[in-house]
């Protein structure tokens, strides 16, 4: 029987020999030492660290030890052992603290395994509801906790189910929004992977307190195993009487199904999400109506994100009044966040409201990769905004963000650093909208795409200082007038750049000149005499024989030829090329 | 036009779901997870069976990035564009795979070995540049490591 594991990893990036070798460094060890019954040796493939060297972590003690030498594998062993003892100058100390409700269960229960999530205390929350508190209490205990909508908008939970539990109607209806679209997120698919049934009873609870009997995830396609654990979730719920007719013994009746999003980042949008489960294409709908007073099929619906479901159990349990302690005045409790782009450790961060970006960046996620000063972090994806290293220190919640003119989104974080180009950024994202914009209403649609074209012309030096004042103003049009939050949100990104680097939008347009070195047409090459040892090797890579001379008389760029690929910039080992 | 068999795949299928509403997408899934994409003769068939115009259906798949009216490759790559790949790089990997196959996104190597497909975010943004082929995720992608990554394939053949 073992008593301890340890779980192994390389955190250098292609060293992943190296675990296999102290891996049966270890084990041979343990052999030796007699000790292979009592210590589980695990390889693990992400450990939760990084750049860290070789790391180790001892279970169930949740010691991590980093930089590990082949020597300190008696030294780990003995500590594992011992009864709390831990070596001090191996031992990890990660700088801030995470709170974990959301992720509470991820990466500790088997997601496949209902007895898993019910030992963990699941279900008890729904028994509750059921038994004990009843469709007016429970809103009343959602609206003492605060929790607002984790989606984006941060509407609050308790008034969307108020509103659709008021409506007199036969059928209601209930989904969860898990058609995460924002690229460079995926909390909610570590939740549906890692934990599916804390979803699925937040689900049930939702409907419970609105009277529906009808409920669905609308998952994207693009998620094939988050698509396999929810069915398996669901069927397991049917067989321990948790779904389906007099749930618990209770006189309440629910169905959950499963549709598949086939890969629009609109229907992430509640009214074009309800059109795309009714099997038509995803285009939103004016609002009001909400779809808590008409949703799917005409009827109330609430719909609520996969983050915001997955709280509600643990509300529930815990008590409203436990979760209002968390977070800030107007955003309580906690919020996942998928750290990305130029970070060293990029990963998902649940952090309570109110921690600064500064501290999830830097102190959570170790800085920049490069070692390079940030310039910007952007929240929100495409409908976000970004906001420069100055502004780091603002305590994250929803009214916060909103000033600085970006929003919470679903939780997409990007760091960047010195070589992203604030003008190319907001073009990546613009094109995105672009193309995901379902062409129902001309703001968007027209907006979007004449936007882009002024992006396009400055980042290609063609662009005149008039240009920035058109560009204000198609955003502003696009605000007011489109009909759903995707256009009303696409001008997020090109309103806070311009807002907070205008310098850098000038750069480009006075003297035609890329600060980051990201806008091909702007960039010249040139090769550093000094540096230069002649080797020929950009001259035999130049794709257009762009480069003259010889290994005599030296290397030269001729610019007219030059098309701006970079190959020799890529292949010169002594760094000679000068890229501007 | 010549009239397709009919699939009895499809007809299980399609009575599977014909009574539950809103039941197009998903039945469309179903087909290309079987065919790989959504072959005209099976639309047609599909309007006939649920008495739904094929207008509908050639909207419904046409609106969707996830559905393919044409064959794809016997290997899809699927190149993700994701902001945190973006940021590392991505756009150079593409080039890279563009100049290796010589063929466009949403293209078919003349060979009809690989589909290049740009896709927004895998989900997996602490590997990024991230590329998938088949199944198989490719982490933290070089622009020197593409040629190799796609030898691979072709040496299988």
């Amino acid at each position: 029987m073992y008593t301890k594991v340890i779980l192994v990893k390389d955190t250098d990036l292609k060293r992943e020999d190296k675990t296999r070798e102290f891996y049966t460094r270890l084990l041979d060890y343990l052999r030796e030492a007699s000790l292979h019954e009592q210590i589980q040796v695990v390889r693990v493939a992400d450990i939760g660290v990084y750049e860290q060297g070789l790391v180790v972590k001892v279970l169930p003690d949740k010691v991590t030890y980093i930089n590990v030498q082949d020597e300190d594998v008696k030294k780990i062993v003995d500590a594992a052992l011992s009864d709390g003892k831990i070596i001090e100058d191996l031992v990890f100390k990660p700088k801030a603290k995470q709170c974990r409700i959301v992720l509470r269960n991820c990466g500790k229960i088997d997601p496949e395994s209902i007895e898993d999530y019910i030992s963990s205390g699941g279900y008890l929350a729904l028994k509750k509801v059921l038994g004990e508190l009843g469709q007016q209490k429970l809103i009343d205990e959602i609206k003492i906790s605060g929790i607002r909508g984790r989606g984006g908008a941060g509407y609050p939970t308790w008034m969307k189910w108020n509103f659709a539990r008021e409506m007199n109607s036969a059928e209601k209806f209930v989904i969860c929004n898990a058609d995460e679209g924002d690229p460079g997120a995926y909390m909610d698919r570590s939740v549906l992977e890692g934990d599916p049934h804390s979803v699925i009873e937040g689900l049930i609870i939702a409907a419970f307190a609105i009277g529906a009997s009808k409920g669905y995830f609308y998952i994207r396609a693009e998620y094939p195993l988050a698509v396999e654990r929810i069915q398996k979730a669901i069927k397991q719920a049917y067989d321990y009487g948790l779904l389906g007719n007099n749930i618990l013994g209770s006189p309440f009746n629910l169905d959950i199904d499963i549709r598949l999003g086939a890969g629009a980042f609109v229907c992430g949008e509640e009214t074009a999400l309800i059109s795309s489960i009714e099997g038509k294409r995803g285009t939103p709908h004016p609002r009001p109506p909400y779809p808590s007073v008409k949703g799917l099929w005409g009827k109330p619906t609430v719909i609520n994100n996969v983050e915001t479901l997955a709280n509600i159990p643990v509300i529930i349990a815990k008590g409203g009044k436990w979760f209002a302690q968390i977070g800030t005045q107007t955003s309580k409790g906690t919020k996942v966040f998928a750290v990305t782009g130029k970070v060293k450790n990029s990963g998902l961060v649940e952090i309570a409201m109110g921690a600064t970006l500064r501290e999830i960046v830097m102190d959570i996620c170790g800085g920049t990769l490069s070692g390079k000063p940030i310039k910007a972090v952007q929240t929100g994806g495409p409908s976000g905004g970004v906001i420069p290293e100055n502004l780091l220190d603002t305590p994250v919640d929803y009214e916060n963000l909103q000033k600085l003119g970006s929003i919470m989104g679903s939780g997409g974080m990007i760091v960047m650093d010195e070589d992203d180009c604030m003008v190319d950024i907001p073009k990546f994202y613009l094109g995105f909208c672009v193309e995901e914009s379902c062409g129902k209403c001309a703001p968007c649609r027209i907006g979007g795409f004449q936007m882009l074209g002024y992006l396009k012309k400055i980042s290609e030096g063609r662009g005149i200082p008039e240009d920035l004042g058109q560009l204000r103003r198609i955003a502003q049009s696009m605000q007011k007038a489109s009909l759903c939050g995707l256009g009303q949100t696409a001008s997020n990104p090109v309103l806070s750049t311009l807002k907070y680097f205008e310098d850098e939008y000038n750069e480009h347009i006075l003297n035609k000149r890329c600060p980051a070195g990201k806008c091909s047409s702007l960039i010249t090459y040139s090769i550093i005499e000094d540096k230069c040892k002649r080797c020929g090797i950009c001259f035999t890579n130049c794709p257009v024989k762009a480069i003259s001379g010889g290994k005599e008389e030296g290397y030269s760029v001729i610019q007219d030829k030059c098309i701006k690929c970079g190959r020799c910039f890529d292949v010169c080992k002594f760094k000679a090329i000068n890229k501007k | 036009m010549e009239h397709a068999k009919l699939n009895p795949e499809l007809v299980s299928l399609v009575q599977q779901w014909k009574g539950k509403e809103g039941n197009l997408i998903m039945i469309l899934h179903e087909i290309q997870n079987h065919h790989g994409y959504v072959p005209r003769e099976l639309s047609l068939e599909l309007s006939r069976m649920l008495d739904v115009p094929l207008a509908r259906i050639y909207e419904v798949v046409t609106f969707y990035n996830f559905f393919k009216l044409t064959p794809p490759g016997k290997h899809r790559i699927a190149l993700c564009m994701g902001t945190a790949c973006y940021l590392r790089g991505a756009a150079v990997i593409l080039e890279e795979i563009k100049n290796i196959l010589g063929i466009k996104e949403g293209q078919t190597t003349k060979d009809g070995l690989f589909y290049l497909d740009v896709v927004r975010c895998l989900g997996c943004c602490g590997l990024a540049p991230v590329v998938m082929i088949d199944n198989k995720v490719y982490g933290k992608v070089k622009k020197s490591e593409v040629a190799d990554i796609l030898s691979k394939y072709i040496k299988e053949e």
